[in-house]
């Protein structure tokens, strides 16, 4: 409940962020991540560059693509129209991170930098193809975000790398979900499943899949993707894309002591059809 | 560092550690202890307060963050003397025990039902996730909540 | 004519200053010049100390001191329940571990800084060294030989014995038994969490040698009596404090080391020192509950006559003994063994086992949960393996009614009862036999449902004394009471218990306003101070109502005939004369000649004209001890959906028909209910402590251990009936524990009943969506 003491700087732009930040700091931008382990002393950070006033940094646009700044707060990201029609599964993910209070300062940046794996936003953005658009003293660089998580609480970021914003290609045309199965204390996820369908009448054309929280990272679901396409959604495609995904996610299970890895990796497979079902009722 | 922050409708500035939490920021700086701790993860929601209208647990943020916002405590929910629906309600409908989570319990309820008139029983439940209480079992918090989302859809 | 207050759920009257966060807490209160106290806390579960080296700690900023266990001399910590005839252990219980440290958070060191975040910068700094050892955790293992030595003179780990029952009789009634089922039962560990996490601030006048201390205390009397012993200051020179307490649900009974140490602190140093845990810290020091392995039997005849039931207890203690915990698994737990049926054979070996656990101690229901438990899990077992529906074996098997005492098999005399017609109620309300078909008709398309009754009744309102004293309770368990008008007809009441969330200024003042007439808005119950207040023993037990209650009824009935007589003679008549309603004493015949209590009161106070003998004042005080325990009991019923794909478990509906006697308050009594059945339920499908092997908790935050939240519960559907306690004064019976008794086998039972077209029969507790998933699977296989 008392965290370490730190350097605290305030930006005011991104420029200033990056000339300010030392390798032994991080950003702060809502903090709804970083300060929980503070608390704990599990992070214990020498320097904080508070980068949540910096108005660039905020705000969703879409022109074509969707376009989510980083300090753009879960709450505003549930709530925006233009998410909810251009990636309908991003916007429930983010209604459903924590509670109302945590999603009306936990931001879209924080999350993904802080990297939980079974945090909900990042599984959609790795189903949905997004691209994490990063700046450093070096420049700016992009990041497909199935490259962007690398491990378990582990990120592409490079010290003193600062992420701007996230970009998503325009899902309007597709069905979209997030489904998700809580912890029963944490409410973060034990396992959650993002599917993106892009239906031709009855048939699948495409499936995009991506699972969390019983993986180490969020993980792209080639195998159940593969299951779904060309389907018309049966209940034998479903029940082979349920048997794909587990294999899929085989190489990144998590678990813990009350929710084993078997567990989880079943329930991806439970919950890939009632993602499905959620996309596509 | 300095700090100003207004609570409460009362503009305050102070020098302070920049670890320091909000919630102790309040507690302690402004002796305003109606913001409880319950928790160090920030699940229990004893600590919700609104800053600049937004449900928040204040357990969640450095006090340094919140300089130049506006902040609504317990202690300042009430207008012009009268209890705040939701706090008439609480009494009312036996919404509370020991008291400890009520602040915050309240402060999170106020702007639900606020925003969310109408709202079902069901949806309160979800919402009040954020919330834990000990001793009701929630029956009555949920009963209080409804009453005031009800009264605001009139 | 006024409104009548006893039996009318008013709101309650410390409401205002709660809904407004003006209540102050422990941790709200603010002293000038305040030391915070941080403690460092053994990383590990079971190892010697090396060394301490505080050197780096010390020369930080805002540090004043640091000490270690070497440096404190305080007396150890007692136990305050021997409990007789079982070969008690009671190992030193030092307030900062000395050469060895027993679980995990077990204090080392003690860092006194200017601020919160200081103190705690510094105790990170406390180099300490440690050897590790061995540790263990589950009881049942830490009692066979070769387990990991705790205590040196608690030999083999086992702190007690107990085994009050006649074993010869009971393998006589199992032997001659048709149906004998088992079971081995895990009551797995659980944290108490009141929200308000414990405090302790003490502030020491040399000149007077007084001490003060609030803390976070269900009673601060037996807190002043411990920190007297502890410190060694007269007992009238400590003064302790429980401001406003944030709930307790028994794990703010007992005194801890952290108490003692800002104590000592205060003493040694000169200003005010104060602690407040945080929830990890609350997760690693504060009491656990429960942790039993139980290895239990039942005996029964072919058509459902139940025989006998027996266990042997494994009760897992933890590193120290904590104040009352030798009490809970044996006094408190296998008294209880009949519950509300015709059984007539008991027998119960209960095993206090040291662990490299946190203390455990008194916890919601303290035994009896425990009990009602396995009572109802067997009784559930019979009618599984008879072929009998489990209602249909209850109703066989409750003890008829009866209106004054009835002596059961395992020493008890209940006071009072009607179980079949709560059952029956219960029944009805839940629509049974409906179900049942309902139930058959889900199965046939795939869903699982599930039904659970429980049939309870249990022992509260802990008293009386001399009772207390033959199980060895290092106290008394009477409360007294005094009510006080003052000269404007305005009532204070003040209560040696502690009240902490109960409600009882409300539910007390209907008592006094029942009783004298006064508006209960005129009427104020001053608790939790020991200089303010008169001896008690403190708010556990579901005693409060009951116990104090009675004090009060008493005392003011002590007024009321003072009243009657001052108000005979100030209106000239005859005492039998005098006829009183509604706080007034009016002149049989002469209905205008009236003194109001009121009245009374100020001439009392004025003392004017008195009758003689008479003396002046209008306050008086009653010492209660209650002639028995009090009884309440009940009927619980839950309807489950489990969803076999994933093994969540869905509470659909939760009936809960409870007796308590007259209910003073039915919005309170109700609130007492539903709180205490979301704690029961919630150990039976979420909440439970997880150690890994080498006693190192894995549930030691929020995010990991369940506490139950709103959205898993549907409003609950309570129903009464009404049986006065014939010894009591007002007949009423305690409340407070019977919701979370009767829950947790009411779920677990609904569960299995859901399950059993599966094949599962038994899932230890938590009813986790992947165990119970997990069964599921071995049950197919």
């Amino acid at each position: 409940m008392w965290p370490n003491k730190f350097e605290y700087t305030r930006a005011g732009s991104v420029d200033e962020a990056l000339g300010a930040i030392s390798d032994e700091g991080k950003f702060l931008a809502g903090g709804h991540s970083l300060l929980p382990v503070m608390k704990l002393r599990l992070d214990a950070p020498e320097q904080l560059v508070d980068i949540g006033g910096i108005d660039s940094l905020r705000g969703i646009s879409a022109n074509g693509e969707l376009s989510i700044g980083a300090t753009t707060t879960h709450a505003e990201i549930a709530a925006s129209a233009d998410v909810q029609a251009m990636c309908a599964g991003l916007a429930s993910a983010c209604g459903q991170v924590g509670d109302q209070a945590v999603r009306n300062f936990g931001t879209i940046g924080g999350n993904i930098a802080h990297a939980d794996p079974a945090s909900d936003p990042p599984t959609v953005l790795v189903a949905c193809g997004a691209t994490v658009h990063i700046q450093g003293a070096g420049g700016a660089r992009s990041v497909g975000a199935e490259d962007f998580f690398v491990d378990l609480f582990e990120t592409a970021l490079d010290d003193g790398e600062l992420i701007t914003s996230v970009s998503l290609p325009n899902c309007s045309d597709c069905q979209c979900a997030y489904v998700k199965f809580p912890h029963p204390a944490s409410r973060y996820a034990i396992v959650g499943v993002a599917v993106c369908l892009k239906m031709d009448g009855d048939t699948c054309a495409s499936a995009d899949v991506a699972v969390g929280g019983a993986t180490v990272k969020a993980v792209k679901c080639a195998g159940a993707e593969a299951a779904l396409a060309g389907s018309t959604l049966d209940d034998a495609a479903l029940s082979a894309a349920a048997e794909a995904v587990k294999a899929d996610i085989g190489d990144w299970l998590a678990g813990d002591i009350a929710y084993p890895e078997a567990y989880r990796q079943q329930m991806a497979g439970v919950f890939l059809k009632r993602a499905v079902a959620a996309a596509t009722g | 560092m300095q700090v100003a922050i207004t609570v409460n409708g009362v503009d305050h500035e102070r020098d302070v550690d920049p670890r320091t939490l909000l919630v102790h920021f309040l507690r302690e700086e402004l002796d305003l202890t109606g913001a409880k701790i319950g928790c160090d993860t920030s699940q229990c929601g004893a600590c919700t307060v609104h800053l600049d209208g937004k449900v928040l647990k204040s357990c969640t943020l450095l006090a340094v963050q919140a300089d130049g916002a506006d902040v609504t405590t317990i202690e300042g929910l009430a207008e012009g003397g009268e209890h705040h629906p939701m706090q008439t309600s609480f009494w009312e409908n036996h919404g509370l025990q020991c008291g400890y989570c009520t602040p915050g319990m309240i402060m999170a309820s106020a702007a639900f039902a606020q925003d969310n008139p109408g709202a079902s029983e069901d949806e309160i439940r979800h919402y009040l996730e954020g919330n834990i209480c000990r001793c009701t079992g929630y029956h009555n918090i949920v009963k209080a909540v409804k009453q005031v989302a009800d009264a605001a859809a009139t | 004519m006024s409104t009548r207050i006893f039996g009318s759920g008013i709101k309650r009257r410390e409401d205002p200053r709660l809904i407004t966060g003006e209540a102050r807490y422990t941790d709200d209160i603010k002293l000038p010049g305040v030391l915070h106290m941080a403690v460092v806390r053994s990383p590990y579960a079971h190892a010697n100390i090396v060394s301490i080296d505080s050197s780096a700690a010390e020369a930080m900023d805002g540090v004043v001191a640091v000490y270690t266990g070497e440096d404190l001399d305080l007396a150890g910590l007692p136990t305050a329940w021997l409990i007789p005839d079982s070969d008690l252990k009671t190992p030193e219980h030092p307030a900062l571990a000395k050469g060895k440290v027993r679980y995990v958070g077990d204090g080392v060191a003690m860092v006194l800084a200017d601020d919160r975040y200081r103190a705690q910068d510094a105790a990170d700094a406390v180099v300490v060294e440690y050897e590790e050892l061995p540790a263990v955790i589950d009881p049942e293992a830490a009692a066979q030989a070769g387990a990991p030595l705790i205590h040196d003179d608690v030999e083999g780990n086992i702190a007690f014995t107990w085994a009050p029952f006649d074993k010869e009789a009971s393998d006589e009634a199992f032997a001659k038994a048709d149906v004998v089922v088992s079971e081995r039962i895990l009551q797995q560990r659980l944290l108490p969490t009141a929200m308000e996490p414990r405090a302790a601030m003490a502030q020491f006048n040399a000149a007077t040698q007084e001490l003060t201390l609030w803390c976070t205390s269900q009673n601060p009397h037996i807190h002043r009596f411990i920190i007297s012993a502890v410190t060694g200051l007269n007992e009238n020179r400590v003064r302790v404090i429980a401001p406003e307490v944030g709930g307790g649900f028994g794990s703010k009974i007992p005194c801890y080391p952290d108490e003692a140490l800002v104590s000592w602190a205060a003493m040694k140093l000169g200003v005010p020192v104060k602690w407040t845990e945080t929830r990890s810290e609350n997760y690693l020091i504060t009491i656990h509950g429960r942790d039993h392995v139980q290895h239990v039997e039942m005996a029964a005849s072919k058509d459902g006559k139940l025989l006998g039931v027996r266990a042997t207890v494994y009760a897992g203690m933890g590193g120290y003994l904590s104040t009352a915990a030798p009490g809970i698994p044996t006094i408190l737990h296998g008294l209880l063994y009949v519950g509300p049926y015709t059984i007539d054979s008991v027998y119960c070996k209960s095993i206090g086992v040291m662990t490299n656990g946190t203390p455990t101690d008194a916890y919601r229901g303290a035994g009896r949960p425990e009990a009602t438990f396995l009572l109802e899990r067997m009784v559930d077992n019979v009618a599984r393996e008879i072929g009998m529906d489990p209602a249909e074996l209850r109703r066989r098997n409750l003890i008829p009614a009866f209106e004054d005492g009835y002596d059961v098999a395992a020493g008890l005399t209940y006071d009072s009862g009607d179980y079949p017609a709560a059952f029956e109620k219960a029944l009805d309300m839940a629509g049974y036999d409906d179900f049942r078909q309902a139930q058959a008709d889900a199965r046939s398309r795939g869903r699982y449902l599930g039904i659970g009754v429980t049939a309870y009744t249990e022992m509260c309102g802990l008293g009386p004394s001399q009772v207390a004293g033959a199980v060895g309770f290092q106290g008394g368990l009477w409360e007294s009471a005094t009510v006080r008008v003052t000269p404007t007809g305005k009532v204070q009441a003040l209560i040696g218990a502690s009240p902490h969330g109960q409600g009882s200024e409300t539910t007390l003042a209907q008592i006094i306003s029942e009783e004298l007439g006064f508006p209960v808005e005129d009427i104020e119950v001053v608790h939790g101070d020991t200089t303010e207040t008169p001896m008690g023993w403190g708010t556990y037990g579901s005693r409060t109502t009951p116990v104090t209650g009675a004090a009060l009824a008493h005392a003011s009935r002590k007024l009321k005939d003072k009243a009657r007589v001052l108000a005979a003679h100030l209106m000239e008549a005859n005492v039998d004369d005098i006829e009183y309603a509604d706080g007034s004493f009016s002149v049989k015949g002469s209905p205008d000649q009236a003194q109001s209590i009121q009245d009374v009161a100020l001439m009392a106070h004025l003392a004017w004209n008195m009758p003689e003998g008479m003396d002046p004042g209008f306050e008086e005080s009653q010492f209660y001890d209650p002639p028995n325990f009090v009884y309440p009991f009940g009927t619980h019923i839950a309807i489950v959906e489990v969803d076999a794909e994933t093994g969540e478990i869905e509470l659909q509906r939760y009936i809960a028909v409870d007796d308590c006697g007259p209910q003073i308050n039915p919005e309170i009594v109700a609130g007492q209910i539903h709180g205490g059945v979301v704690q029961g339920v919630a150990q039976a499908l979420c909440e439970g402590v997880i150690y890994d092997d080498n006693g190192q908790l894995l549930t030691g935050t929020m995010q990991d251990y369940c506490m139950p939240k709103a959205d898993m519960f549907p409003n609950f559907e309570l129903g009464e009936t009404v049986t006065p306690s014939p010894h009591h004064p007002i007949g009423v019976k305690g409340v407070g524990e019977t919701g979370t008794i009767a829950s947790t086998p009411t779920v677990y039972n609904a569960v299995l009943d859901a399950l059993a077209p599966l094949g599962v029969d038994q899932i230890d507790m938590p009813l986790t969506s992947a165990k119970v998933w997990g069964a599921i699977q071995a049950a197919r296989s």
